[in-house]
C-alpha cells in the first residue's frame, strides 16, 4: 500500500477523506467541535468542483445535503450531538428512501448543550437510532488520525453500497488532536471507490425499489431519463405512496435485512495484545489510545491486559465480542458515557458481569486511572 | 385542440388524494400549462413537496420528484440546485409547511436568492389534518386547535418574501386560473428566487366551519379580500385595509443568483481569480 505523511487534524482529515472519496457536496451548520470539517469542506468543495453551504441550521444543513445527494452526487454532513438530535428527522428520510450520505459528528459532553468544546462519547446509543422507526444503522468510529480519513473514505463506500446514511464517529479528542498520520494515497482512494449501483436498461423496466429482500435501492441518477419518487411515506417498487400491507411489511424489513444479512461486509475490529491476553479491555474512539497505553503499564506489572477495539460500531463486531467473553473471565469497558456500549457488549456477550470504567465530565480518562481500576479487579 | 395535460401527468396516480372542488388540482393544471408554454424537458426539473395536501403534488407531476419532511422543501431544493445549477428546481408548499414549520427556510432561501421557483398554495388553514391555525388563518375563524376563534396575528407571505430578499414576488388565486398560470411561469422563467402566492380553497376545512359552506363561497371569500396590484396602488392605506393585491409585486433582474455567484466561489478556490470583496457588491450593508 502506497502512503503519504500527513501533519494534521482529525477534523481536517476527515474532510480531506471526504474529498479524496469524490464527494461533491457539503450541507452544514457550525457546531463545536465539528465546525472545522465545514472549515475544510469550504475551501477543498470548491476546488474540486463541487459545493459547499452554510445552511441557516441543523436541520436545512443535513437537508442540502440529503437533496445533493438524491440527484446523484456523493454528499456529506458533519456536526455534534445538539445537531444530530435536530438532524434526526431527515437522518430517517434518508433511511425509508435510501439515499446515502456521509455523517460525521464529532461528540461533545450531552445531554442538551452539555460541554460544547470537552469529550465525551455519549451519542453512541444515538447513533443507532437517531431516528423514529426500524431500520438498522451502521456507524463507525475513528480512534486515531489515521482512521479520521479512512473510516470517512470506508463510510462514502459503505454508504453507497447500501443506500442509507453512515455515521463516521469522532470524538471532540481526536478531532482536535494534531498530529502526524499515515495515509494511503489519493490515487489509492481514487482507486478504490465504489460508487452506487445505477440501472441502465429501459426506463420502462426500472424499479428502484423492487430489488431482492436482503438488497438495497438501486437509485439512479436525477436529470437522466430516470424517473422515480423519493418519499418518507411507505411507497412501492417505483417509491410512490402506498399502505398496502404486504409493500410496507416487505419495506421495512427490507431496510432492515439489506444490512444484517451482510454484516460480515461491515465488521471491523482491532486487536491489541490479544494473543495470550488474561484480561479483556474494550475502548474505542481516543479511549482505546488511553487504554493501549495502560496496557503497557500492565503488562509491566505483570498483568497480561489486551484491548479489542470495535471501529464498526452499528452494527457490532458481536460474534467477536462473544469469542473474547468466552474465553477471558475478566473485562472491563472504558468509555466516556455511562455505559452506553456496555449494554451492547451484555448483549452480545449473554453476561451482565462487564465491569465499567465510565466517566461524563467532559475530561478524558487517563491510562492511570485504567491500571488502576484494573489492579483493583 | 385541448390541452394535453397527460404529457406532464403520471396518470396511474389519478384521481388525486385532494377533496372535489379543491383548488390544488386548479394550480396543478396552471403549472403543467406553465411549463408547457416555456417548453422545458420534463426531465430536465426536479419538484419538491413537503407535507400536507399540497405534498402531494410531486406524485402527480411526471419529473424527477421528491416528497420531503414536513417544512424543508428549500432546505432539500437548495442541495439540489447547488449540485445541478444547469436544471430547474420548483418547489411546492402549503401555508403551513412554509410559513410554520419550514419559515426559517423560507426566509433564507428568499434571502440567498438562489434560483428556485417557489409556490406557496395558501389555503389559510391546515387541511390535510383537519382544520389547525396555520399563519395565514384570518383572526376571528373558526380552526380546530382554536375552537373559541383564532387570536392569532397572520403572515403576509408576500411581505415577508420581499423583505427576505426574493427577487420576484408575486399573487394570485385559483378563481383566476388563468393568471395563476402565467404568473407560474413568469416566476418559472425568472433567474433568481421566484415567490409566488396562490390563494385557494379549503371548502372543506376552512370553509364548512366559517359560514363558506361550498368551494364557491370559499373562492368568493377569497375574491372579496383581494384586488389587482393596479387598482390596490391607486388606494388609499384605509381602502388597503383588509385586501391583498394580486399579480407581480415585486420584481428584481439584476439581483445576483446564489449559484451564479458559487460559480465564484469556485474560481477563488481554484486560483482563477482574486477574493470577493465588498468591491463586487452594490449593496454593502
Amino acid at each position: 500500500m502506497a502512503t503519504r505523511e500527513v501533519i494534521s487534524s482529525g477534523n481536517e482529515l476527515a474532510a480531506l477523506a471526504a474529498a479524496d472519496a469524490g464527494c461533491k457536496f457539503f450541507g452544514g451548520y457550525p457546531i463545536t467541535p465539528s465546525s472545522e470539517v465545514m472549515h475544510e469542506m469550504s475551501d477543498l468543495m470548491p476546488e474540486r468542483g463541487g459545493a459547499c453551504i452554510q445552511m441557516e441550521d441543523e436541520i436545512a444543513g443535513v437537508a442540502a445535503a440529503i437533496g445533493a445527494s438524491m440527484s446523484g452526487v456523493r454528499s456529506m454532513t458533519a456536526t455534534s450531538g445538539p445537531g444530530i438530535s435536530l438532524k434526526a428527522e431527515n437522518l430517517g428520510l434518508a433511511q425509508m428512501a435510501e439515499v446515502p450520505l456521509v455523517v460525521v459528528n464529532v461528540m461533545r459532553g450531552g445531554p442538551s448543550t452539555g460541554l460544547p468544546t470537552r469529550v465525551s462519547q455519549g451519542d453512541i446509543a444515538q447513533a443507532k437510532n437517531p431516528s423514529h422507526g426500524d431500520y438498522k444503522s451502521i456507524t463507525l468510529c475513528a480512534g486515531n488520525l489515521a482512521e479520521c480519513y479512512t473510516e470517512t473514505v470506508r463510510a462514502f463506500n459503505l454508504a453507497d453500497r447500501f443506500m442509507q446514511p453512515v455515521f463516521v464517529l469522532l470524538d471532540e479528542t481526536i478531532g482536535h488532536m494534531h498530529g502526524k498520520a499515515m495515509l494511503p494515497t489519493e490515487e489509492e482512494v481514487t482507486v478504490g471507490i465504489k460508487p452506487r449501483k445505477e440501472f441502465t436498461g429501459d426506463s420502462s423496466e426500472y424499479h428502484p425499489y423492487g430489488v431482492a429482500q436482503d438488497e438495497p435501492a438501486v437509485l439512479n441518477p436525477m436529470f437522466k431519463g430516470y424517473k422515480y419518487h423519493f418519499t418518507g411515506l411507505h411507497h412501492d417498487k417505483n417509491g410512490f405512496p402506498t399502505e398496502e400491507i404486504e409493500t410496507c411489511r416487505k419495506l421495512i424489513e427490507r431496510l432492515f435485512n439489506k444490512v444484517e444479512a451482510h454484516e460480515e461486509e461491515l465488521e471491523s475490529y482491532e486487536e491489541f495484545m490479544m494473543e495470550d491476553a488474561e484480561f479483556l479491555l474494550i475502548a474505542y474512539g481516543s479511549v482505546s489510545l488511553a487504554a493501549k497505553e495502560a496496557i503497557r503499564h500492565l503488562r509491566a506489572a505483570g498483568i497480561k491486559a489486551g484491548l479489542f477495539r470495535p471501529i464498526t460500531m452499528w452494527p457490532s463486531p458481536a460474534k467477536r465480542i462473544k469469542h473474547w467473553t468466552d474465553k477471558i473471565q475478566k473485562v472491563l469497558i472504558v468509555e466516556l458515557n455511562i455505559g452506553q456500549y456496555r449494554d451492547e457488549i451484555q448483549r452480545a456477550s449473554g453476561r451482565l458481569d462487564i465491569e465499567g470504567l465510565f466517566k461524563v465530565n467532559g475530561r478524558p480518562i487517563s491510562p492511570y486511572e485504567i491500571v488502576e481500576k484494573v489492579k483493583g479487579m | 385542440m385541448a390541452f394535453n395535460y397527460d404529457n406532464y401527468l403520471r396518470v396511474d396516480k389519478m384521481p388525486t388524494l385532494w377533496c372535489w372542488g379543491c383548488g390544488d388540482g386548479v394550480i396543478l393544471k396552471a403549472y403543467i400549462r406553465a411549463i408547457d408554454s416555456l417548453g422545458w424537458n420534463k426531465d430536465d426539473i426536479c419538484l419538491v413537496s413537503g407535507i400536507g395536501c399540497s405534498g402531494r403534488f410531486s406524485s402527480y407531476v411526471d419529473c424527477n420528484t421528491v416528497h420531503t419532511t414536513h417544512g424543508r422543501t428549500i432546505a432539500f431544493a437548495t442541495g439540489i440546485k447547488l449540485a445541478n445549477p444547469d436544471k430547474h428546481v420548483v418547489c411546492v408548499a402549503g401555508d403551513g409547511d412554509a410559513l410554520a414549520i419550514g419559515g426559517n427556510h423560507t426566509i433564507h432561501g428568499c434571502r440567498r436568492n438562489i434560483d428556485i421557483t417557489f409556490i406557496l398554495i395558501n389555503n389559510f388553514i391546515y387541511g390535510l389534518t383537519n382544520s389547525q391555525t396555520s399563519p395565514t388563518t384570518p383572526q376571528g375563524m373558526w380552526t380546530v386547535s382554536q375552537q373559541a376563534g383564532n387570536i392569532d396575528p397572520t403572515f403576509n407571505a408576500c411581505k415577508l418574501a420581499i423583505a427576505a430578499g426574493a427577487s420576484f414576488v408575486g399573487r394570485e388565486k385559483v378563481s383566476d386560473p388563468k393568471k395563476v398560470e402565467k404568473l407560474i411561469a413568469k416566476g418559472l422563467a425568472h433567474k433568481g428566487f421566484s415567490f409566488m402566492e396562490v390563494l385557494s380553497n379549503c371548502h372543506i376545512n376552512l370553509g364548512r366551519k366559517n359560514k363558506m359552506n361550498s368551494a364557491m363561497e370559499n373562492l368568493d371569500w377569497i375574491d372579496s379580500i383581494t384586488v389587482s396590484k393596479t387598482k390596490y396602488d391607486n388606494m388609499s392605506e384605509e381602502e388597503r385595509k383588509n385586501l391583498l393585491p394580486t399579480g407581480v409585486l415585486h420584481e428584481d433582474e439584476n439581483a445576483a443568483e446564489y449559484c451564479e455567484m458559487y460559480e465564484q466561489v469556485k474560481l477563488v478556490h481554484q486560483g482563477k481569480r482574486k477574493t470577493i470583496t465588498q468591491d463586487d457588491f452594490a449593496k454593502k450593508i
